[in-house]
């Protein structure tokens, strides 16, 4: 195991550093050495979004970077969402609209759809279907996903 | 903001909308599901599965894999105990042929289909282990594989199992072929009533194989520690099932096990058997440490549970009034690899809700080389309604009758007699009917070319058997609701709604959990639609058994005879001297002064095939160069007998039907003539996106379940099985073709709308 490079990045607004092997996507490293577990893993080949982050301010599927790309980066996870114990407007929507049901999806979703508001604070509901397309969810059948986007976003402009 | 409404108001916690208290922990990323957990020392194992579709393993060389550093342990069949293979009964938990369980998680001597597991590494981490697995050597010698059931039961088909042993899903088949099983129903004679018929109308319709297509996929943890004790932790929706189960394959007792469920992230009914956990346990066996198997996505669609491909042929007969006079359905359901398949399902899910005085169903159970079908959210229904409900739009159509006039004509009530011969439970199929016939949607102008509407009903039977509850009062007067019934999709707070209402507090005192092997009574899995009915019937009766405890306890304290002691919404009063009261919280408080703790443990069985019936209509639209359906509008219509949290009913509802509508458009399974699965990604398997589909509305009805005291009636998966039939009935009334076979695929409904302008041109 003598090949791991020391990478040190920003994590959730902390300063961060990690042993990883060139082959270790950044979703493994977030994963398993540094145990923030609450991005997940659909696929591991860029194709649900679970594993949605967001690194300098753009949003990735975690499982489609290598973590030695992440050198000096910042990169925002669930784990950071909710700032000083306070819930952003999209975690309480999604408690309040039933946005999920098993959770798997949510973390992903709701990384998405911060990356989404951070751009535009106010989409119309093809915006948001359109921009989400790249999440997958298998329970809800997206409907509560999407009003619980669009009312953060009136929670957001009412701030 | 679109808050669903229900219709009655007679209850305090049932009805309203709470928040779940584990949402939090799923909206900050603290949940713990079955990849998130870890021990120290934990190893990593991954399995070498089969390439082909059908062989003979002749020799397997794993020499180089144990040597290579960092690899632990390695093992094969030989390393598991060999199992008989025959149908052992057991009870609640249904008839199971454990050999092939065992086979079907590890090969031994043959493998079935493409990705059929025959070794397994464990290793330091799980890199090395995928780099130990490919350095595993395999002879095989190739067998022909079978793809489909019509080539399954061809006169001079390859035989997969030299000796069948037929199935049982519910019901056990009997042996009809080298490669099927047979299930038959019917009533009166089919022969006669085609004679009476004024119109009969013969279709053929297929259906390819479709996963559930769940987020996470299977994870496990097992540590087999020096006593031969075994812990797992992992994702299930039936802990005791996977239990006893894998006590039967790696032949230790059962009360050696400890299944912890974790949070779980999606299972739609392919999450109840066992896969990877007698591998990962033979894994720790061997090294002496805790191992963490985790499928990979490919490994989740080649080698899980999948739900049937089917051959379906149906002949109606019907009167010129409309009555339906009879039926011949042949149902042939794809089994996979072993047989037990949903083929008992499907035949009951046909034509249950109709009444057909002549019909004769014969279901077949066919063994293919494929993984073994599993069930899959209303399993087999979907299928059978794409053929069923198809034919009653055209038997319809012909008679030039609406299309829920025809179904009226022809609805089975409640008592009526149905094919398995037991009469239809309580139920307002009436009402459903006449609801969607006075709905907006209904009789809205569907204007532009292309452009059709479809409608399609289905009837579906939910689960009681068997669940176990256990309440606990505390000092504070909190109280702590521990079930067996894994929690898929908010079933915790439907829980601890129902455990408030019967005991008359509000739901924040109740905190609902799931409980591990040891920790609870036995329960079948989260399947059937039975988690908020039938184990919530258990709540409800152990709620009640608190009361009556609580009850004496004030009768202690005042007194007084219990059946003095009255209790109403959690006060309880001294009838001889109502301003004599105790709230629910005081006389939690002084339960050491009555006798000591408060608490109730049941295990109960609560009546099973309690209907449900949903009716779906939608709007949709063409491409007719594409063959591309959109859908333009979406209204589905379900009786859940009593909404008991109406937010998550309505997600039941939306997410079966999109599941439904991905099967209708998009999903199947794309094998080659060898036997290998080519999509197996959600890239190339597509599940539906944001942009597939629209909002879905939703109409609750509720007309009461009797084996309830709410009157609920479970209501997960009815919902999946209509959009099928229903899409289908919208392009016939669209473009005028009928599609017959699923998925109605672009290049499908391009071809048909092409045959049908060169037959016009012919005609011309
Ligand atoms: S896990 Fe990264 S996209 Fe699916
Ligand atoms: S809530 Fe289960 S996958 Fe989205």
């Amino acid at each position: 195991m003598g090949n791991k490079s020391h990478i040190t990045a920003t994590i959730n607004g902390e300063a961060r550093d990690f042993l990883c092997e060139p082959r270790q996507s950044l979703l493994e490293v977030l994963r398993d050495v540094l145990y923030l577990t609450g991005t997940k893993e659909g696929c591991n080949d860029g194709n649900c979004g679970a594993c949605s982050v967001i690194v300098d301010g753009v949003l990735l599927d975690a499982c489609c970077m290598l973590a030695v790309e992440t050198e000096g980066s910042s990169i925002e996870t669930i784990e950071g969402l909710a700032k000083e114990g306070e819930l952003h407007p999209l975690q309480s929507a999604f408690l309040e609209e039933t946005g999920m049901q098993c959770g798997i999806c949510t973390p992903g979703f709701l990384m998405s759809a911060k990356a989404l508001l951070d751009k535009n604070p106010s989409p119309n509901e093809q915006q948001v279907r359109h921009w989400l397309a790249g999440n997958l969810c298998r329970c809800t059948g997206y409907d509560k996903l999407v009003r619980s986007v669009m009312k953060a976003a009136d929670t957001l402009a009412e701030a | 903001m679109n808050k669903p409404e229900t219709t009655n108001n007679e209850f305090n916690v049932v009805g309203t909308t709470p928040i779940r208290p584990d949402g939090l922990d799923k909206v900050t990323g603290r949940a713990v599901f079955a990849d998130d957990f870890h021990l120290p020392n934990m190893l990593h194992g991954k399995i070498l599965r089969s390439p082909h579709a059908h062989a003979r393993i002749k020799s397997i060389d794993a020499s180089a894999a144990a040597a290579l550093p960092g690899v632990r342990a390695v093992v094969t069949g030989a390393d598991f105990p060999v199992i008989e293979h025959k149908l052992i009964n057991q009870g609640a938990a249904g008839m199971i042929n454990i050999g092939e369980l065992a086979d079907n998680c590890m090969a031994k001597g043959k493998v079935f289909y493409d990705g059929h597991a025959l070794a397994a590494v464990a290793a330091d981490n799980p890199h090395v282990a995928e780099e130990a697995v490919k350095l595993i050597k395999v002879d095989y010698e190739l067998l022909p594989p079978v793809m489909d059931v019509r080539s399954a039961m061809a006169e001079d088909a390859p035989v997969i199992h030299e000796n069948l042993q037929p199935g049982a899903f519910i019901v056990p088949a009997e042996k009809f072929l080298p490669n099927a099983g047979r299930t038959q129903f019917g009533n009166g004679d089919t022969e006669q009533g085609f004679a009476e018929a004024d119109l009969i109308l013969e279709r053929e319709y297929t259906a390819e194989t479709i996963h559930q297509g769940y987020i996470e996929s299977h994870v496990t943890t097992v540590n087999w520690d020096s006593n031969d004790y075994v812990t797992v932790w992992t994702a299930t929706q039936g802990q005791f099932g996977l239990r006893d189960h894998l006590a039967d394959v790696i032949q230790v007792p059962i009360g050696n096990i400890n299944v912890i469920p974790l949070e779980i992230g999606g299972g739609f009914g392919g999450k109840e058997r066992i896969y990877i956990d007698p591998v990962a346990a033979m894994l720790s066996k061997k090294t002496g440490c805790p191992v963490k198997v985790a499928m990979r996505r490919d490994e989740v669609f080649r080698a899980t549970g999948p739900s049937s491909g089917t051959y379906i042929k149906l002949k109606f007969g019907v009167k010129k009034d409309g009555a339906l006079v009879a039926a011949d359905l042949h149902l042939a359901y794809e089994a996979g690899a072993y047989a037990g398949g949903p083929i008992f399902l499907g035949i009951l899910s046909s034509t249950s809700r109709y009444n057909i005085p002549h019909i004769r169903i014969n279901g077949f159970d066919v063994i293919v080389n494929k993984p073994t079908m599993r069930p899959y959210r209303a399993p087999g229904a979907p299928q059978a309604l794409f053929a069923v409900e198809q034919m009653i739009d055209e038997l319809a159509t012909e008679l030039d009758m609406d299309p829920i006039d025809f179904r009226m004509k022809n609805l089975a009530k409640t008592g009526d007699r149905l094919v398995p011969g037991f009469p239809l439970a309580p139920i307002d199929t009436v009402n459903l009917m006449e609801t969607v016939k006075a709905h907006p949607h209904y009789n809205a102008p569907l204007d532009g070319l292309n452009r059709g509407r479809g409608l399609a009903y289905s009837l579906w039977f939910n689960l009681g058997e068997t669940s176990s509850a256990r309440i606990q009062v505390n000092l504070d007067g909190s109280v702590t609701l521990t079930t067996a019934s894994p929690d898929l999709s908010g079933t915790r707070i439907s829980l601890a709604m129902q455990a408030a209402e019967a005991l008359g507090i509000a739901v924040e005192q109740v905190s609902p959990a799931v409980c591990d092997t040891q920790s609870i009574g036995f329960a079948i899995p989260s399947v059937g639609s039975r988690t908020t009915y039938g184990t919530g019937a258990v709540v409800c009766e152990v709620a009640e058994e608190i009361l009556g405890q609580m009850r004496a306890r004030a009768a202690l304290l005042w007194e007084i005879d219990t059946g003095q002691v009255a209790v109403e919404r959690g006060i309880f009063s001294n009838t001889a001297d109502p301003e004599q009261t105790l709230s629910f919280n005081q006389l939690a408080g002084r339960m050491f002064e009555t006798g000591g703790p408060i608490s109730y443990h049941k295990t109960g069985n609560p009546q099973s095939f309690i209907p449900g019936i949903a009716a779906h209509l939608v709007d949709i639209e063409v491409d007719p160069d594409t063959g591309k359906v959109d859908i333009l509008r979406y209204t589905i219509f379900q009786d859940v007998g009593k909404a008991v949290h109406p937010d998550y009913v309505e997600g039941q509802m939306q997410g079966a039907a999109v599941q439904g509508i991905g099967m209708a458009l998009n999903e199947e399974y794309f094998y080659d003539d060898e036997g290998h699965l080519k999509n197996a990604s959600l890239l190339d398997y597509r599940l539906p996106t944001t942009l597939d589909i629209p909002m879905i509305e939703t109409v609750i009805l509720e007309s009461p379940n009797p084996a309830h005291p709410f009157g609920v009636r479970g209501c997960g998966e009815i919902s999946i099985a209509p959009p099928p039939a229903a899409i289908a009935n919208a392009i016939y009334d669209a473009v005028g073709v009928r599609i017959n076979s699923m998925p109605m695929a672009p290049h499908k409904v391009c071809a048909a709308i092409n045959a049908k302008k060169i037959a016009a041109a012919a005609a011309a």
